[in-house]
């Protein structure tokens, strides 16, 4: 424990500001990974604790992307529509047979794709970390704020995250198949009754949330060692902000991510080996208080 | 015909021929390996078994009944490193001692319902994961509790020979699956299962629910505690790995390949995940993907753990072999 040390970093706003921006893009990766957690477990009402996995797929598909063509934007598009399609695959095949099931057998098959998953990497990539690189468009002196310093890559990763929860949250929201996607949350059978396929949106939905954790992915993988297996912390922690920010709510996911990213920053600085700690009584403190968590529908 | 027996004698004379059985195995099968098998077995088996007390009698899924496991063996290991107190008075403080955690912890999450019950119960064992990594000074950190755990003779038993230290773990073991299986037959473990069926129901006919669902969670932790200590006996130590949630989801996973409706399905699943992992590290490096293809071919094949589908497979051949008598039987009546 250092409080002091945490002190003196929120008094001097050069190390408050380079403390967030990290808070920020972490927060910016959780938020991706978890509103597509929050987002099919809305809809599908399952938890795809697989979930952790596909990100990681999203940042092998990137690197593999980049390394062949030489193109982050070709990357980033390989790591989300990659996993997009993988997604939707598992959805048809695996996950839609255990529908409406005991929770453990969900459970169960997310599990076993986590193993098999994890040793397929492994076995194509390798099991030593990688590294992808930062992109050369991205290679420029860091962008100074308020005597911080930023890495351009951050702010373009905010801005992209950013733009992307704006674009779900209008997509959800305003648009027709988002208000197709809200009604078949609430009641499936009315919505086939009307004439939706809801098997297709199922697997569209899936698709959704699958393409946001390989986004995820692909954005990591310039900042991040890929190695199989870092699946499994980002998972538990977009588990956290899920539940604090309410089970299928896309601006609680968005507010809760950017809370647990700034707690990992400053806490690393206060107490790094108590933050899983913070973030885990945190979210037992929501359950207690309000068991559908900051913006989730209260439960049936 | 046998002569018919009370139900709660022939669990004691069944409970005797394993004991028996697992303290002849070594002396039949003289290979240490077997025996330290057998006490992993012991160990997670305790855990598996009950959190299945937990998952398939009362239907609540804890995603974080390692944190029991884990505090019986810490509470146990410090209290045997202190060096002031016997090897049973330190397993009795460990199991009261997590007994009261869970009192503490189960107040609060009996509260929520379903899988509102599972992330807290995963919130509160991750919180106290995080307790012992950080308490360096008392539980040593991510090392574990150093030095080895002494094990004083006491009564004239000297656990520090193995093979004493085997009879006293199954000793401990049966005696734990008996009090266990008391629990499952009793009125109360019936009221389990009627909270699993139908909470509502439950509560219509004066069964203070959350009372109840404590009282489990509560003795659940504490025979989970028993595990933890028989655990860091036997490897002379403690790891906050035991209070990590891959250990509480390998307990779940056990419970799947046995399966949860039959008392000793856990069992089953122990050995077969401990014989899995033991085999399969051996024969393949990939160790994944054979674990992963094993358990997808249970859920979406077998759609239930072993033990249940071999328990299932019994009862449809009886129904089979017997559906002839019924299908004359109508016929007699309208001749």
């Amino acid at each position: 424990m250092d409080l002091q040390a945490l002190a003196g970093c929120l008094a001097s706003t050069s190390c408050a500001v380079t403390q967030a921006s990290t808070g920020l893009i972490v927060g910016m990766l959780l938020f991706l990974v978890a509103s597509g957690l929050s987002l099919i477990f809305g809809v599908l009402g399952v938890i795809n604790f697989a979930h952790g996995a596909f990100y990681m797929l999203g940042a092998y598909f990137a690197f593999t992307a980049y390394a062949v063509t030489g193109s982050f934007a070709l990357a980033i598009a390989a790591g989300a529509l990659g996993v997009a399609v993988f997604g939707m695959v598992f959805e048809r095949l695996f996950m839609s047979r255990v529908y409406g099931r005991d929770i453990l057998m969900q459970l169960l098959v997310c599990y076993a794709f986590i193993l098999i998953l994890d040793d397929a990497v492994r076995t194509i990539w390798g099991a030593e970390y990688r590294m992808m690189g930062m992109p050369d468009a991205f290679a420029l002196p860091p962008v100074e704020i308020a005597g911080g310093f930023i890495p351009g890559y951050y702010l373009f990763m905010i801005g992209t995250s950013f733009a992307v929860a704006v674009l779900l949250w209008l997509g959800i929201n305003k648009t027709r198949f988002g208000k197709v996607v809200r009604a078949a949350a609430i009641n499936p059978q009315m919505v086939a009754a009307l004439g939706t396929n809801t098997t297709a949106l199922y697997a569209g939905v899936f698709g959704v949330g699958s393409l946001l954790a390989g986004m995820a992915g692909a954005l990591a993988a310039p900042i991040r060692t890929l190695t199989p297996g870092m699946g499994l912390s980002i998972l538990i922690e977009s588990f956290i902000v899920t539940v604090i920010g309410g089970m299928g709510s896309i601006v609680g996911a968005f507010i809760a991510a950017v809370l647990i990213g700034f707690t990992r920053s400053f806490g690393s600085i206060g107490f790094p080996l108590f933050v899983d700690g913070l973030m885990f009584g945190m979210m037992a403190l929501v359950l207690v208080v309000k068991p559908s968590g900051l913006l989730g529908r209260p439960a049936t | 015909m046998m002569p018919r027996i009370a139900p709660a004698y022939r669990d004691v004379i069944l409970a005797g021929a394993g004991l028996l059985a697992l303290l002849l195995l070594p002396v039949l099968f003289p290979h240490p390996a077997l025996r330290d098998f057998v006490v992993y077995v012991i160990a997670y088996g305790l855990l598996a078994m009950s959190l299945n007390l937990l998952v398939g009698f009362t239907g609540l899924v804890s995603f974080g009944h390692a944190a029991y496991f884990a505090s019986g063996a810490y509470v146990f290991g410090l209290l045997m490193q202190s060096g002031q107190v016997s090897v049973p008075v330190a397993m009795l403080a460990a199991v009261g001692g997590t007994a009261l955690l869970a009192l503490a912890i189960g107040a609060i999450c009996v509260r929520l319902q379903e899988i509102y019950f599972a992330f807290i119960t995963l919130a509160f064992q991750m919180f106290i994961h995080s307790v012992i990594l950080t308490w360096v000074g008392l539980t040593g950190g991510d090392q574990g509790l150093r030095g080895g755990i002494p094990r004083p003779p006491f009564l004239g038993i000297d656990l520090n020979d193995a093979r004493t230290l085997y009879a006293f773990c199954v000793v401990v073991f049966v005696a734990c699956m008996l009090v266990m299986r008391q629990i499952a037959q009793s009125p109360f473990g019936y009221t389990l299962r009627m909270i699993r069926d139908n909470p509502q129901r439950a509560n219509f006919v004066g069964v203070n629910v959350p009372r109840v669902k404590l009282a489990i969670f509560v003795i659940a932790s504490s025979i989970a505690s028993v595990g933890g200590i028989v655990l860091a006996l036997f490897v002379s130590g403690a790891y906050p790995d035991f209070a990590f949630w891959t250990t509480s989801g390998e307990a779940i996973f056990m419970i799947m390949l046995g399966g949860t409706q039959l008392f000793i399905g856990p069992l089953v699943g122990t050995v077969m995940l401990q014989a899995l992992n033991h085999y399969v590290t051996i024969l393949t490096e990939h160790h994944g993907i054979v674990l992963g293809s094993v358990i997808l071919v249970f859920v979406l094949g077998l759609r239930r753990g072993l033990a249940d589908y071999i328990h299932d497979w019994a009862m449809s051949r009886r129904i089979r072999r017997a559906a002839p008598d019924q299908r004359e039987a109508p016929r007699d009546k309208l001749a």
